[in-house]
């Protein structure tokens, strides 16, 4: 069979499902943050493959902005548990329970 | 010479490298969620590295060249040397093995039954917009669109990435004021 769309999009949705069981599963914050990385790398193929088979460049466009706004967004993040880890020695969510430093 | 060229842009060798690709991928994803033999997260950060060059891979199959490069160049580069930079300043021991409570895995299983099932109605339904298309996302075409119908997003993202720099100065800082 030819691969068509619907098959980058399967990738794409399997890649997204374990960014998501990464999230809910996982207990070391630095290795949610890499299972949020995946989610977004996932609907980062999503939108290509769109792009791709409709003839249509701005999915790629939208692709270059979510890249340029995921690296923003880990740089804020990383400093915020490395904030949170001088507080409390600790990047394990269930160390991490009170709202309150 | 004519044949092989004809082979490689024609159907059957890229349905292979799209299958090698992919199987890459996802098990490389595997691999960084829940790895059997390490719990380390240096480990879990080496695999995204992997995922995300054979995801490349797939960009380059799509015929999303510059994409494809930025992605190795901005992930694989500088948003991963980040996440290791700061693994190694943290000096995270050896995840422990504990138990998975059950709570947290019917949560994780029934929220992803529900992602599957929108997915595969969506998947069902979904056609793509042309036969066989012939779109080129090289990086002359991408930066015209860029300058011309997308120059305000650009220009926000780029305000955008100036506070994020900012901010990270500020969270950074030894005392938070």
């Amino acid at each position: 069979m030819h691969v068509g769309l619907q098959h980058y999009l399967a990738v794409s949705m399997i890649l997204f499902c374990l960014g998501l069981l990464g999230v809910i599963l996982r207990r070391n914050l630095l290795v949610i943050y890499m299972s949020l990385e995946l989610m977004l790398n996932a609907a980062n193929l999503a939108l290509v493959s769109f792009s791709r088979f409709n003839d249509k460049l701005d999915g790629q466009v939208l692709v270059f902005f979510i890249i340029t706004v995921a690296a923003a967004e880990v740089a804020v993040g990383l400093a915020l548990i490395v904030a949170l880890f001088r507080k409390r020695q600790s990047a394990h969510v269930e160390d991490l329970t009170s709202m309150k430093l | 010479m004519e044949q092989i060229n004809n082979l490689i842009s024609g159907g059957a060798v890229q349905d292979v490298f799209f299958y090698v690709f992919a199987a890459l991928t996802l098990l490389c994803g595997i691999l960084v969620i829940a790895n059997p033999f390490s719990r380390n997260p240096v480990t879990s950060a080496m695999f995204l590295v992997l995922t995300i060059i054979s995801m490349s891979g797939l960009f380059l199959l799509l015929h999303a060249f510059f994409l494809a490069a930025v992605q190795i160049l901005v992930y694989a580069g500088a948003v991963m040397v980040l996440f290791l930079f700061v693994i190694m300043l943290l000096d995270l021991k050896e995840e422990a093995r504990r138990k998975i409570k059950f709570f947290g895995l019917a949560a994780g299983l029934v929220s992803v039954g529900i992602v599957v099932s929108v997915f595969i109605k969506a998947l069902s339904t979904v056609k793509p917009g042309v036969e066989n298309p012939k779109l080129e996302g090289e990086t002359y075409a991408l930066g015209k669109l860029l300058f011309t119908q997308y120059t305000l997003p650009f220009e926000i993202v780029s305000v955008l990435l100036l506070v994020a720099m900012i901010g990270v100065i500020l969270l950074s800082k030894k005392k938070l004021e």
